[in-house]
């Protein structure tokens, strides 16, 4: 392992000179990412933002061009770039993991020039989990409390430093550039410790082998109706999910001119599939609710061989009314594959 | 509380096995410490599923409206409220439900749980003799609960269900009458100020309708914030139009919300939402003599008209 050492007290200090750093921030109660000034303003003991770090790279709103015309003329003006790069501190390995589902909608066949700049532009700085909450399932989706996939660099805690794993070559070269000190070998001998209580610590509650099969063989079971009756159709799980993407885009129009912006959306609302005619393939939360977790379980893993979760758990414990997605899917899990 | 719980299932399980209704709608244990959640049931052998505790949070009624089965709803003081509100808007028919009621304690607001643990992660909740025994992994906290009660169950006055067919559980004291102190020292701020505030927390709000959805007067086909033609409200987060949600909601919910607290529960950015319907339930009493939900008979007084009502506000010079 590469790996660099850092005081605790010291590292954002020593990394927030020419970025605009998003780091853990208390707010009213609420742990957010959010632009800091100084590292001070930083909570590194967090264990999981309300909100997941996907806006920084894909916002709710986000003007896409604005237009407006004359009798003989029409102009498009497009929003100005980032003005300095970003760096996006503290995130937990699920919430960087989901970075790189997001890379795979918006960065593979189809290019979102939006998301694209934002993401070439910004170093990711995780920070493993030595502990794990009861919502936690990372494991059971392919991550873990160390997992450095979509990381530039990932924190590992091992008391008053962090050990600094390098992942990638935008992180080695922040970290060349900012003079870190090399871990010696006392420092990474602590490593394996740290990882292995972590992950021994983990209860996903969840077991997802052969759950897709199942999924799409069970597409019209009434299980669903079961598994759905209590949701409210609330957009909860989607907007502070780190990985659904789903969006809409409107027109915002003053007089002959306007802007075009691109806003989340989500599959849980009625709208998202009404068409024009009045007709709604989706029409209660049975097909909606079964909708988030065939694009996440299986579709997502159609077209891009991975699952759409990374476990972290923030539907499980902000759903208003419970509705854990871990227990439907071990519900669904307990059919029987009717051929 | 385990006797209401064994109370309740057996309630319940008469209601199935003598066919008086279909459904009922009850709480159960949730998948965390702290969370119980709703639960529908419809056959004797899932009635052992139901549960009471300090964690039934959400408002049933919700899940009243568009049904066609006859259904049992277990319902707290505010519950019912909201059930009252629905017959009274022809949403249920008073016949097609049978009310569990159940004179409430208060229920336990575990984001102040949360908070007060320096959110340290609860592996297990036990509740004994009205305190909360809270074990995580390297500590144990005994709290008080009436301490940790949601705001809106502080300033509740009607804990007892004011209708039912089953009461379970003795009728407990009420609180004094709420002093809606909060609302008059809001009203006491300079009109800039309290528009800051509200505007402050109106930005917090993510649109995820969490609060409108978990509001069991919410029931329109159609919300006006879902209309394209015309469309009514922009959906981005813009401060405006996310305020326009608020306060239209509030006002279409003046003289029907029961002060309940579903909303704010169910939000997760911890928008003050209440401040605005408390406002509107305090200024309904004092205008009118009306709080929602109390009685069947009474006439809702937004939806009536007298021909001297004086008329002011429609125009003033």
């Amino acid at each position: 392992m590469k790996a660099k050492i850092i005081k605790k007290k010291d590292i954002l200090d020593r990394l927030i000179n020419g970025y605009e750093v998003f780091a853990p921030v208390e707010r009213d109660g609420l742990i957010l990412f959010e632009t800091i000034g100084s590292g001070s303003e930083a909570l590194l003991g967090y264990q999981s933002s309300k909100m997941p770090p996907k806006g920084i790279l894909f916002p709710q709103s986000e003007t896409l061009f604005s237009y407006s015309s004359t009798k003989d003329t029409a102009n498009i003006g497009v929003p100005p770039g980032l003005e300095k790069p970003r760096l996006i501190f503290g995130i937990r390995p699920c919430d960087a993991m989901s970075f790189r589902l997001l890379d795979k909608v918006f960065d593979g066949e189809c290019k979102d020039p939006y998301y694209i700049n934002r993401r070439a532009t910004t170093v990711v700085v995780s920070v493993g989990c030595t502990t794990s909450r009861a919502s936690c399932f990372c494991t059971a989706v392919g991550g873990g409390p160390f997992s450095a996939e979509g990381s530039d660099l990932l924190l590992i805690d091992i008391g008053d430093e962090y050990v600094v794993q390098i992942v990638s070559d935008k992180g080695a070269r922040l970290l060349e550039e900012r003079g870190f000190e090399d871990a010696g070998e006392d420092k990474l001998a602590l490593v394996p410790e740290v990882i292995k209580a972590a992950e021994a610590s983990m209860e996903p509650g969840v077991e997802i082998y052969g759950l897709k099969e199942k999924l799409d063989n069970r597409f019209d079971d009434p299980i669903w109706q079961q598994l759905t009756e209590k949701c409210l159709g609330c957009g909860v799980c989607t907007y502070l999910c780190p990985t659904c993407y789903c969006f809409d885009i409107v027109d915002e129009v003053v007089g002959s001119g306007g802007e075009r912006i691109r806003i989340w959306d989500s599959c849980q609302f009625p709208l998202f599939t009404l068409q024009a005619s009045g007709v709604n393939p989706r029409p209660t939360v049975r097909e909606r609710f079964r909708q988030r977790i065939m694009h996440k379980f299986s579709y997502f893993v159609d077209v891009y061989d991975q699952i759409g979760c990374v476990g972290c758990g923030r539907c499980v414990t902000e759903c208003p009314v419970n509705l854990d997605i871990r227990q439907v899917l071990n519900s669904i899990a307990q059919l029987e594959v009717v051929k | 509380m385990p006797e209401l719980t064994n109370k309740i299932k057996e309630v319940a399980r008469n209601l199935l096995q003598q066919k008086k209704v279909d459904l009922v709608i009850g709480f159960e244990r949730g998948t965390m410490p702290s969370y119980s959640t709703p639960c529908f049931v419809r056959q004797d052998e899932e009635v052992d599923r139901l549960i009471w505790d300090s964690f039934c949070e959400n408002n049933l009624a919700k899940y009243l409206v568009k049904r066609s089965e006859k259904v049992a709803i277990v319902a707290k003081g505010c519950d019912v409220r909201a059930v009252v509100e629905l017959i009274k808007e022809n949403q249920i028919r008073r016949d097609q439900v049978v009310i569990i009621g159940i004179p409430c304690q208060g229920m336990v607001d575990r984001r102040m749980v949360e908070s007060a643990l320096e959110r340290k992660e609860i592996r297990e909740v036990k509740e004994k003799h009205g305190e909360l025994i809270i074990e995580g992994d390297d500590f144990k906290e005994v709290l008080n609960r009436d301490e940790f009660l949601y705001p809106s169950c502080k300033t509740c006055t009607h804990r007892n269900p004011v209708i039912y067919d089953v009461l379970v559980g003795d009728a407990i004291t009420e609180l004094d009458t709420d002093s809606y102190l909060d609302v008059e020292q809001f009203e006491a701020l300079p009109a800039e100020e309290r528009g800051e505030y509200l505007s402050k927390e109106f930005s917090k709000c993510i649109r995820c309708y969490a609060c409108r959805n978990a509001c069991p007067l919410c029931y329109c086909q159609e919300c006006f914030v879902d209309s394209s033609k015309p469309q009514w409200i922009g959906k981005t987060t813009d401060a405006s139009d996310t305020a326009i949600f608020h306060i239209m909601r509030a006002f279409h919910l003046a003289g029907r919300c029961v002060d309940c607290g579903a909303c704010e529960r169910a939000c997760p950015m911890g928008v003050d939402i209440r401040k605005l319907n408390r406002k509107l339930v305090r200024d309904v009493k004092e205008w009118f003599g009306y709080e929602a939900g109390l009685s069947l008979e009474q006439v809702a007084p937004l939806s009536t008209f007298k021909p001297g009502d004086t008329e002011e506000f429609m125009l003033n010079p």
